[in-house]
């Protein structure tokens, strides 16, 4: 097909296009994308808009819009046009973005891409070319092939007991209360031209104007597919298609809306990132402590009694004394039984394996956790038990077994929720790791609610002296 | 410079900020969800775009959309969602748009389990989606690499315009670490030569990975394939413990690699002589350095979170010179220390034939 009167939107000539010919279109004759392109290319040059227009080809015959419109151009996988248009217009809301989709593309493959752009209001602009069959493909049945329609995979026409009803989404998405505009218009006759001359218009200007989403769906024609010549598919659009998909407008709102829908975006300012995020040049004022030896530790316990936190206290503790650190919750077949466990390293050195399976540090705070992990305490570590929750609690040869009754300890303190925190005083006491006034300071810093500080240095202190006074 | 105690997947979306990237698209899924959850409070917050997506697929196209302007943007999921998105892979590596996209890679096959394994390597190294193309994987092995790899990720994928994934596992995404922050740069590249920005500077470029010609598609494959033997090259990056007087050299990556690390040491105490080889970058593999080793008299292990995946490459970079043994968990399971000491034992007092 030729196009006479070029609008300047469109290039003077389809170099992009390959084989000979660079003045026509690759559309068969009496295709209906010709006309669409030609109404959309005018609107593109009344608004002003080609240069930051953005138009999405789709696959399917309209695969190659690149070819024709002097605009920037991406061209989608299949059906995911709404996708790529949300990712362009989110990062630049200056953009004018166009998703052209047929119906295969947009009510088939991309139904769920489709309808979350409408749902999420994005101010894009989506024309939906449908013209009832899979053209590029030769002539397969289109969600929109309607009712006895032949095509190639409805060689019998299409049943609706078989193939279901064509699909009608313009109605669809006038029911979503984020978009805007939604029109059914047609081409075919200069009548039906006229309207979707100004419904083209309308969805480019709504998007200017960021009054959102607008959908244009248009009736075209596809005599190769239909197998008819150009005069027999216009009136077959006009005196068939129209029947199942009621021209109008469905949904019109843009008056509400103007201006509603920008969504501003910053550039990426380091500076800004720097301080947001605390990052900064100044050395690390980390006081350099040495261990007295590794910890590969295990806190294990019943959920919601707080053994992840504590985990992540004593880690915490070995980061500001510089030390490597690693904390990680409860893996595998060990996740089982209601029981939480974390394992804790502390090591001067790199530490490989953040999983502990032979701890030399075993802090249990229920008795199924005291039985489970118990056994894999290495010779000569140290296991401390919550007895006011463990009751039976027997020695371990070559294992020192420190009982305190945390839970009960913390009850005194004011709440049962720091006998974490009383154990955590505990392991000061029972293994040297840490000076206490080290560990004081640690927790002011990482107890987020500041009028719990108190509570919980006295949870430690009360802690670590029960410990201390028992040695 | 200052340490925070983080999350691994905290730490993939520290180093995103921090490189400059602007936008992240993202669906919800275990054990990768903590990187849409710090991303929704920290994109927004700075000016940026979050949003959840309807589906990997949509996630992975909004992807698409917003490198194809040049702008730094990524996306994380975990295996199965992984899966969905290598059809929107394949057009990005075809339209050679720079991107990073994150796997916390869990059980499968189907929807397997959330427990980690390393059974996405084949997809992850090998393509994972239809035609010529490669992914540049890197496998960060603790916090602060899971920041400072995706910092990486897109200088890589601006450098060669291309797809970086991110290959972590539940460990290195659940685990807590020391991070200190890196500094934000300004970003170095200047994409206006391609990308399609929507101005009037970038309105005559396309975004495409159609090639109607057979000559033009070919082309377009040799000059991809090109600029993949340029990475494999120049972007090898590995890791080595005590590999030099080794007797058995034990690839591992990620998680495994930690496990491997802390036995080395265990194994010459028992008078094994055991060395670890990590490759950082999975593609592209550390085949030379491998091929050198295999030169004199050694064996190698490759252990693995599968049923064994990355041993393949191991064995094309041996090229049958020395034995490649291998050993492997998956479902979750992970090889405690004494695990591995039996197995090494194993393989050494095998001999050598």
């Amino acid at each position: 097909m030729k196009i006479t009167e070029k609008p300047v939107a469109f290039y003077p000539e389809f170099a992009r296009k390959s084989g000979p010919h660079k003045e026509t279109t690759h559309y068969c004759p009496g295709c209906g994308h010709g006309n669409v392109h030609k109404m959309i290319a005018e609107a593109m040059v009344d608004l002003g808009i080609n240069e930051r227009t953005v138009f999405i080809s789709p696959v399917g015959c309209s695969v190659f819009g690149y070819y024709y419109f002097d605009c920037g151009h991406m061209q989608a996988a299949h059906g995911r046009a709404p996708a790529v248009a949300t990712g362009i217009k989110r990062a630049n809301p200056e953009a004018i973005v166009i998703a052209y989709q047929g119906d295969g593309d947009l009510a088939a493959i991309g139904t769920a891409e489709t309808l979350h752009a409408a749902n999420r209001g994005e101010n894009i602009t989506v024309f939906f070319v449908n013209n009832a069959i899979y053209g590029m493909t030769g002539g397969q049945m289109a969600p929109t092939t309607l009712i006895g329609q032949k095509t190639a995979t409805t060689p019998r026409g299409r049943i609706e007991a078989q193939h279901g009803n064509p699909i009608r989404m313009a109605e669809i998405i006038a029911t979503l209360p984020a978009t805007t505009y939604v029109e059914r218009v047609a081409i075919g006759d200069s009548k039906h031209i006229m309207k979707a001359r100004k419904a083209i218009r309308k969805a480019l200007t709504n998007q200017v104007e960021n009054r959102g989403y607008s959908f244009v769906e248009i009736l075209s024609t596809c005599p190769t597919g239909w197998k008819m010549d150009g005069p027999d598919a216009r009136d077959w659009l006009i005196e068939e298609m129209i029947k199942i998909f009621p021209l109008g407008v469905y949904k019109d709102e843009a008056d509400h809306r103007e201006g509603a829908w920008h969504r501003p975006v910053e550039p990426f300012v380091p500076a800004k990132r720097d301080a947001y995020l605390g990052a900064d040049e100044a050395e690390a004022k980390a006081e350099k402590l040495s261990l007295p030896a590794e910890l590969h530790c295990k806190f294990a316990g019943f959920g919601g009694q707080g053994v992840l936190t504590l985990g992540l206290f004593l880690a915490q503790v070995g980061m500001r004394a510089d030390l490597h650190a690693s904390w990680i919750p409860s893996y595998g077949p060990e996740m089982r039984g209601g029981t939480a466990n974390c394992s804790v390293n502390l090591s001067e050195r790199r530490i490989g394996s953040p999983l502990v399976d032979r701890p030399n540090l075993l802090v249990v705070m229920n008795q199924p956790s005291l039985e489970a992990f118990a056994g894999q305490v290495v010779e000569g570590g140290v296991v401390i038990v919550d007895t006011s929750v463990v009751e039976n609690c027997p020695e371990l040869p070559g294992r020192r077994v420190v009982r305190i009754p945390a839970t009960g300890i913390a009850d005194e303190v004011g709440t049962p929720k720091v006998a974490n925190v009383v154990l955590l005083g505990a392991i000061c006491a029972a293994t040297g790791a840490f000076p206490l006034a080290f560990v004081e300071q640690s927790l002011r810093e990482t107890v987020k609610k500041k009028d719990l500080v108190d509570l919980n240095l006295a949870a430690l202190r009360r802690g670590y002296e029960h410990v201390r006074d028992a040695v | 410079m200052s340490r925070k105690f983080m999350k691994g997947n905290d730490a993939i979306v520290v180093g995103a900020l921090q490189a400059g990237c602007r936008a992240y698209y993202g669906y919800p899924i275990t054990p990768a969800s903590e990187i849409a959850h710090a991303a929704s409070q920290h994109f927004p917050a700075l000016g940026g775009t979050f949003i959840q997506a309807e589906s990997e697929v949509a996630a992975i196209n909004m992807v698409y959309g917003t490198a194809g302007m040049g702008i730094r943007t990524m996306t994380a999921s975990s295996s199965p969602g992984f899966s969905l998105k290598q059809e929107g892979l394949s057009y990005i590596a075809g339209a050679e748009l720079p991107c990073v996209v994150v796997n916390v890679s869990r059980g499968g096959p189907g929807l397997g389990n959330i427990a980690p394994e390393q059974a996405d390597y084949f997809q992850v190294t090998k393509g994972g989606g239809h035609g010529n193309y490669r992914l540049i994987a890197l496998a960060p092995n603790c916090a602060q690499e899971m920041c400072d790899l995706t910092v990486l990720a897109f200088d890589l994928a601006d450098t060669y315009r291309n797809p970086v994934c991110i290959l972590a596992d539940g460990f290195t995404g659940q685990m807590m670490e020391p991070v200190t922050v890196p500094l934000a740069r300004p970003v170095p590249f200047d994409h206006t030569s391609w990308c399609v920005r929507g101005d009037a500077e970038t309105h005559r470029n396309l975004i495409s990975s159609i090639y109607l010609e057979s000559e033009d598609l070919e082309r377009h494959n040799l000059k991809l394939d090109e600029k993949y033997r340029r990475i494999a090259r120049d972007e090898v990056r590995f890791e080595e413990y005590r590999v030099e007087d080794a007797d058995l050299i034990v690839v591992a990556f990620g998680i495994v690699s930690r496990i491997v690390y802390s036995t080395v040491d265990q194994a010459r105490e028992q008078g094994l002589k055991v060395g670890l080889l990590r490759p950082i970058t999975l593609w592209p593999f550390p085949s030379a350095r491998i091929a050198e080793l295999a030169a004199r008299d050694v064996r190698f292990l490759s252990a693995e979170l599968s049923t064994g995946q990355m041993v393949e490459d191991v064995r094309l970079a041996v090229e049958g010179r020395a034995p490649v043994h291998f050993y492997g968990r998956c479902g979750g399971m992970v090889p405690g220390s004494e695990e591995l000491l039996a197995e090494y034992g194993k393989i050494l007092e095998g001999g050598r034939s």
